[in-house]
């Protein structure tokens, strides 16, 4: 095709209107702050539950980000996302239990090094069980979603007895290294230590998979994946193998949120991976099938809707993350910013 | 010249249809075969049979000797062959170049190689950090053939290049499947625009109820109204 006979038209800005209309979902975190801030009315009150929302929204994001690459990439409902949470909280519980000197010790760099253990060992041993519950439980049910939800949630029943067996049936306390308790004052905002941690961690996540996913091949077949797992195998590549690849690394991250909840919480028990299941699917709709980064704003969402009505309106509390769901499907039915589908 | 792609009774079902029923079909090397039928005839179902998509339950799929019909889908792809479906498969939210990135097994893309690519669609220079999907139907379709053709392939299978596009784009496509022509890749190209499969064609299959009824040479269906009326159920020279 020569210059002369292509005609290439240049394409147009898009008027203001829709660009804004794009990058609004973008917006949404700051505009529920400040929404927060207005009914609040009080500036370090604000504060602290900002921050605390903001923890409590990554801790989730780290969960949630392996299942909304695994709906997006596969289609596949996998309802027992919530074990590996639960078995990542108490590998890691297991660990810093039984590092117990470090954790009592007043040394921040021994308290972080045994955090960092428990995530080590809880990313092995849920990512070694990702690998497991894909080729035994998810992949005879592929395409039949009716039959992913039924035997993931048999696999999730059948770990939550399992950890009945192996640490018993009462919950474990999980008190936070010595370092991570108490907080910080910073101008009426009360800072807590273990809540900033999560909100590092939270970013680090975030910006390594954001890294992988554009800046990698693999992440590219991920994201092209995503959108077309037909084309993707046209072109010569086995999505198959790419799946398991993303079910492995999606387990590891819930073991990790399930370690680092575990630590928010101070308790864990073999059902808090169902309890918390509820909020991961809340997330991964809002944010959009297949999308980290709708994911993370939907997460951020979640996190500070929980903790601003928690405070105005407690009774309200409970609820308002579906209702927070429901106007997001109303105002975008695919959610914040879902991955195409080709 | 010899067949770089044999079919020999293929037979193709899609959940309790029975679409191809016994497709004879060879294709030469180094030339450009026009597969051409009504809507519904089976020439999707037929690229993507040999793609693998779609598993034939009868009959043999030859390529370059090689059997296809136990391999799959990205086996298949290895072997040499690019698709370009009807639906163009174009990634929307990843950037021209990573479209054409993907594409690219080997790794980097040979720089004269897409040199020679911008030279027929000067578009992918122009908007190649920008989201596919941002691109028209015409832009679209030519990465989509682009991606085809970064890497030296063995045999290409378009499906319907021109399907939904204006008259000066189709004209433009013409003008890049004749360079394509020049490097004497093998083509199995689905077409129904005539004025395209008539300047393209070397050879010809014509498909009807999910078998081939005619094959030879495009020059001879070109030439003969008789033929085209009662194969294609319309004369050539009345679509162009």
């Amino acid at each position: 095709m020569t210059d002369h006979a292509s005609p290439t038209p240049a394409i147009p800005a898009p008027p203001l209107l829709d660009r804004l209309k794009a990058q609004a979902p973008y917006w949404a975190v700051p505009a529920l702050g400040l929404l927060g801030l207005a009914l609040i009315a009080d500036l370090s009150t604000w504060g602290t539950l900002t921050l605390a929302g903001l923890a409590m929204g990554m801790l989730i994001f780290i969960m949630a980000s392996g299942l909304t690459l695994v709906f997006g990439l596969m289609d596949v409902l996998n309802f027992g996302h919530g074990a590996f949470i639960s078995i990542g909280a108490f590998v890691g519980a297991s660990v810093l239990l039984a590092l117990g000197g470090w954790t009592g010790a007043d040394s921040l760099l021994l308290n972080l090094a045994a955090v960092l253990l428990a995530i080590v060992a809880a990313m092995l041993a849920t990512g070694g069980l990702g690998w497991a519950f894909e080729r035994v439980i998810v992949r005879p049910v592929y395409g039949a979603h009716l039959k992913q939800i039924l035997v993931t949630m048999g696999g999730l029943i059948v770990t939550e007895e399992l950890i009945h067996l192996f640490w018993g049936p009462n919950q474990i306390p999980l008190p936070r290294p010595e370092m991570l308790k108490g907080s910080w004052v910073v101008g009426g905002v009360i800072v807590e230590r273990y809540r900033l941690l999560a909100v590092v961690l939270g970013v680090l996540v975030f910006a390594g998979l954001r890294y992988a996913l554009v800046r990698t091949r693999l992440g590219l077949l991920i994201r092209a994946g995503v959108e077309n797992g037909e084309m993707v195998e046209a072109l010569g590549y086995r999505i198959r193998r790419l799946f398991v690849l993303v079910f492995v690394a999606g387990s590891a991250l819930a073991g990790l949120g399930g370690v680092m909840w575990g630590l928010y919480d101070e308790i864990i028990t073999a059902q808090m991976g169902l309890n918390i299941l509820v909020l991961v699917f809340i997330v991964v709709i809002i944010g959009g099938l297949g999308s980290v980064e709708g994911c993370f704003i939907g997460a951020l969402l979640v996190g500070l809707m929980a903790n601003y009505t928690g405070f105005l309106a407690p009774k309200v509390a409970l609820g308002s993350n579906i209702l927070l769901m429901v106007l997001v499907l109303m105002w975008r039915p695919r959610g914040l910013l879902p991955a195409g589908k080709g | 010249m010899a067949d770089l792609l044999r079919l020999q009774g293929v037979h193709t079902h899609i959940g309790q249809y029975h679409i191809l029923q016994g497709v004879d079909l060879a294709v030469p090397e180094g030339e450009l075969t026009m597969l051409l039928g009504r809507n519904g005839a089976g020439k999707t179902t037929t690229l993507r049979t040999v793609m693998g998509l779609w598993r034939a339950s009868a009959g043999s799929l030859s390529f370059g000797g090689t059997d296809l019909k136990p391999l799959q889908t990205p086996d298949i792809a290895c072997l040499g062959i690019g698709y370009v479906p009807e639906n163009m498969g174009v990634f929307a939210g990843l950037t021209v170049r990573e479209n054409m990135v993907l594409a690219a097994r080997g790794g980097a893309i040979d720089q004269g190689r897409l040199d020679w690519i911008f030279s027929l669609f000067p578009a992918l220079r122009k908007f190649w950090e920008l989201p596919a999907g941002n691109l028209s139907g015409g832009q679209k379709q030519m990465l989509s053939i682009a991606r085809a053709m970064v890497e030296p392939r063995r045999l290409i299978l378009i499906d319907e290049p021109s399907k939904g596009l204006a008259p000066a784009i189709v004209d433009a496509l013409i003008q890049a499947m004749l360079e394509l022509k020049r490097t004497a890749t093998t083509i199995l190209m689905v077409e129904q625009n005539f004025r395209m499969a008539q300047a393209l064609g070397d050879g010809v299959a014509v498909m009807d109820d999910g078998r081939v009824v005619h094959a030879g040479r495009m020059a001879e269906l070109a030439a003969d109204p008789d033929l085209q009326a009662r194969l294609l159920g319309l004369s050539l020279g009345a679509h162009q």
